[in-house]
């Protein structure tokens, strides 16, 4: 059985670590608890649970910044952005649908730890793209800052930038300040039916090398398109999404228009029925409900990415689709079993990195869930862990095998 | 180099000069490696002229194998490494030191690859910034960061400082727009991080050799994210009887859920100097002047003006232009863009600083910096990238009066007061030797422990770059020392620090 610690601030926080490290027990660092299990599956001694480290601590508009304390519900802090007129640009995705768990349950400490970025990763970058600072606790139990409050800093080492996507095993975030920015008034889509995977490379590349500024650009093959209800389609399709000022808009709709004229004839999804089709991109919804197969998320270049996702679907049974212009795909294995070498095989061509999103338990602790590492690379991470965690407190195994 | 501390030289390394020198050229031959006085001069200092200091030895090698050679070389007999792009930093990055080896990177002066399908290049760390652009304009792309060294600084130099630019709110720093390195390691080891995908995988170490000023690895080719340039930029230029009003113009504009391609602040001394020296029209009779700059399509620029022009007026703007043309908008940013030269010409010497503060801290700074002023007798020209809060100070003084003393307290406190109110030492120069003393203002030392902790894991000797950034040097065995009570250390094959 696992011990439960429970903290609700930083003292605390700190207290939590030192116990754990003069124990000799090693912590699994919880958030709200919306993707444990995410990485490989752990093997750790006591749960450090920080939903109660919560709350909203500085948010000025004006300035494009927000803190949170690191059990922060993510909803809680969209909510209060969106009463502004702002967003969180990189579009945290939401793993819970995906992982059997509930919708909106995610803390922002997660949402950082796991570096998650949605459709809007084109344009504006993921959440380590909007670290602008945090305070954390590492595994040596000492309560540490890095970076600040103002978007433009060079202070030192970006360690809000190195925490974000560490997923817990450097340091237990305890708050963390990221910039914001205003929601663009408007959204529409541009959908391209019936295209080939490598017409759909092409149109995608020819969208984002125009300077209609497309902030969402996805290839969605017919059966995943079916599952998208607003999308009103069984066939393949481009989806390109468009945002911004209302003259903008309908001034960069023209010119996607003609961007794509060389690939067939286009449709637009209006404004209202447009979030929802990216909020299914963004959460993975076409695979949802498909009990415990494996779901593999590839990042490759993006050029790549459509006959790569026809190629896996293909060989594996299984299906797939695009998100961030090719270079994101979202694989969906028809059993539970991952493949690992054979999904990596595929993809070293294309240069980029597999990682093994769900699947059971026993599969994530048999293969490798991230990418394995050249052995260099493999020896100079081991070693940053251990400048933060040199005993192997925080999120032992979380990553890879003995770190 | 007065008040400057370099870690002490090594005697040892010193005294085997003439070997080091032979080992070398073993590696990197014929003009590759300078070690006559005469042709090492030029290297003797970077953008920070106020300090001087004769490297070594100068390598320049041409090929990754050749800088992995050096760099084990080095780390195997002791020997520190400061690693050089094209010398521009502000800071003293580069700064040499007598006992190390200076590795400059000219050489890497190639674009290795250009890839418009995925939207990328791949560079050596040699090609300047401006380099990249020129590259990839015949086909509409352009890369994003713009620091004002552009034409000269090199993308390896923008890797190590995490450069910015004017157009930083919108478009990013450096390290929004890297997706990939080659890396050599002090041990001469290279690893690759990232590529032609938008996100490294692993660790976000890409991020942490982002910005680091030399000390964690010698970068040896670079994957840049290219984008497609706007159809059309536009700017506004719009004169304010206070800077806060100016202050409050900025803010409004953002408030509105603009987000401009770059908003310039200047003050009243800045205005007279640029406009003296270029006479591009900027009106003489205001306490600041904003350019602020829209891009994207035609449709949505020809908006945005109209906002952005009515909440001027709505901040008492006593004067506004709106360019009608290309030459028109250059003509606006022209004033700026010679702001450093111009207040060099009414000031034998100034330094610039490179503070950043919370926005809504403007008035306050720009009235304590006044107060500052008269407390050290020293003149100040602001000039202010007002959309991220990013002031470049420039204190006119004049070393031959015996002024640079106070010219460096005057920077010093400013930059304390940047702390006080909020923000940070620097927004885009680096700490290099500049700032590092300063650290203790924004960093404790748990805080600066696990920063230099870091740098053990790439380096654990100390010898890449070493008495930039960190205030004090400090053992990795000292640092990495731990009380442990209980429990088994979950590493048995790692070496401890």
């Amino acid at each position: 059985m696992t011990d439960v610690v429970k903290v609700a601030d930083e003292a605390g926080l700190v207290e939590a670590v030192r116990a754990a490290i003069e124990a000799g027990k090693t912590l699994d660092v919880c958030g709200r608890g919306s993707k444990r299990d995410l990485g490989r599956p752990g093997q750790t001694d006591w749960t450090l649970d920080l939903s109660a480290l919560a709350g909203v601590t500085l948010y000025e508009p004006e300035e494009l910044i927000l803190s949170a304390k690191g059990g922060t519900p993510v909803a809680e802090i969209e909510a209060m952005l969106k009463e502004r007129g702002q967003m969180l640009a990189f579009e945290p995705l939401d793993y819970g649908p995906l992982l059997g768990g509930a919708e909106a349950a995610g803390s922002i400490g997660g949402v950082v730890a796991c570096n998650l970025a949605g459709p809007r990763r084109i344009s504006h970058g993921a959440a380590r793209d909007h670290a602008l600072g945090a305070r954390a606790v590492s595994g040596r139990a000492e309560a540490f800052k890095s970076g600040g409050r103002v978007v433009k800093n060079v202070t030192g080492y970006d360690l809000p930038r190195l925490l974000a996507g560490s997923y817990g095993t450097l340091a237990v975030l305890s708050e963390f300040t990221l910039k914001v920015l205003p929601r663009p008034p408007m959204e529409e889509t541009v959908v391209l039916p019936g295209v080939s995977p490598e017409a759909a490379a092409k149109a995608l590349s020819a969208a984002m090398g125009s300077s209609c500024e497309v902030s969402g650009a996805a290839y969605l093959p017919g059966p995943v398109a079916a599952r998208i209800p607003e999308l009103k389609l069984d066939v393949p399709a481009v989806v390109l999404r468009l945002e911004g000022f209302e003259p903008s808009v309908r001034a960069r709709r023209a010119m996607m228009i003609s961007v794509l004229m060389p690939f067939g004839g286009v449709e637009v999804v209006e404004t209202a029925a447009s979030p929802g089709l990216w909020a299914s991109i963004r959460d993975v919804r076409p695979f949802v409900g498909t009990g415990a197969r494996a779901v593999w998320r590839l990042s490759t270049a993006p050029a790549a990415g459509p006959a790569l996702a026809a190629r896996l679907a293909e060989q594996f049974k299984g299906e797939t689709f695009c998100d961030w212009a090719g270079g994101l795909i979202w694989l969906l294995m028809p059993g539970e079993a991952s493949e690992a070498d054979k999904v990596r095989a595929a993809l070293a061509p294309h240069g980029g990195h597999a990682t093994l999103v769900r699947a059971t338990s026993a599969e994530r602790a048999a293969v490798p869930v991230f990418q394995p590492m050249e052995p260099t690379l493999a020896a100079l991470t081991q070693r940053v862990k251990a400048s933060f965690d040199p005993m192997g407190v925080l999120n032992p195994g979380r990553m890879y095998a003995g770190m | 180099m007065t008040g400057l501390r370099l870690p002490e030289a090594d005697a040892g390394v010193l005294a085997r000069r003439e070997e080091i020198v032979a080992a070398l050229r073993g590696i990197v031959p014929g003009e590759g490696v300078i070690d006559r006085e005469r042709e090492m001069r030029p290297y003797e200092s970077d953008g920070l002229t106020a300090y001087r200091q004769l490297p070594l030895v100068v390598v320049l090698p041409s090929n990754t194998e050749q800088v992995s050679q050096v760099l084990r070389y080095c780390h195997a007999n002791g020997i520190r490494v400061v690693p050089r792009g094209a010398g521009t930093s502000l800071s003293g990055g580069a700064l040499p030191l007598s006992d190390a080896v200076l590795l400059g990177m000219g050489k890497f002066n190639r674009v290795l690859d250009i890839d418009f399908p995925n939207r990328c290049a791949v560079a050596q760390p040699g090609v300047t910034n401006l380099g990249i652009t020129k590259a990839v304009e015949h086909e509409g792309f352009y890369y994003a960061p713009d620091p004002s060294s552009q034409i000269a600084c090199t993308i390896g130099g923008n890797v190590g400082e995490n450069s910015g630019g004017v157009h930083c709110l919108k478009y990013g720093l450096t390290t929004n727009n890297v997706l990939g390195v080659e890396l050599v390691l002090i041990t001469g080891e290279v690893v690759r991080l990232g590529g032609k995908h938008l996100d490294a995988g692993g660790l976000e170490l890409l991020s942490v050799i982002i910005g680091s000023e030399g000390l964690l690895g010698v970068v040896t080719e670079v994957t840049v994210r290219l984008l497609k340039k706007p159809d059309t930029a536009r700017a506004v230029l719009v004169g304010f009887p206070t800077s806060e009003d100016a202050g409050e113009c900025v803010a409004r504009t953002i408030g509105a859920g603009i987000i401009p391609a770059g908003i310039e602040m200047m003050d009243r001394d800045a205005i007279a100097a640029a406009e003296a020296f270029v006479n591009v029209g900027y009106p003489l009779d205001v306490e600041a002047l904003l350019i602020i700059e829209l891009d994207g399509p035609e449709a949505e620029c020809a908006h945005l003006l109209g906002e952005v022009s009515a909440i001027a007026q709505g901040c008492n703007a006593t004067t506004l232009r709106v360019s009608n043309s290309e030459e028109e908008r250059l003509g606006f940013w022209a004033g700026r863009k010679a702001a450093f030269p111009a207040v060099g010409r009414i000031s034998p010497d100034y330094l610039c600083m490179d503070g950043t503060i919370p926005r809504k801290a403007l008035p306050l700074v720009l009235s304590r910096m006044r107060e500052l002023s008269e407390k050290h007798g020293l003149r100040c020209a602001n000039v202010f990238h007002a959309g991220d809060g990013n002031l470049h100070p420039l204190i006119l003084y004049d070393a031959n009066k015996g002024e640079m003393d106070a010219a460096e307290e005057f920077g010093a406190d400013i930059l304390r007061l940047c702390v006080e109110v909020g923000g940070v030492l620097t927004g885009e120069h680096g700490v290099g030797v500049e700032k590092r003393d300063l650290m203790p203002e924004m960093f404790d030392e748990v805080d600066l422990a696990h920063q230099q902790r870091l740098k053990c894991a790439f380096d654990a000797e100390g010898l890449l770059n070493p008495g930039k950034v960190f205030p004090t040097l400090h053992r990795c065995a000292e640092l990495g020392r731990m009380h442990v009570s209980g429990g088994q250390l979950p590493f048995p094959d790692l070496p401890r620090f």
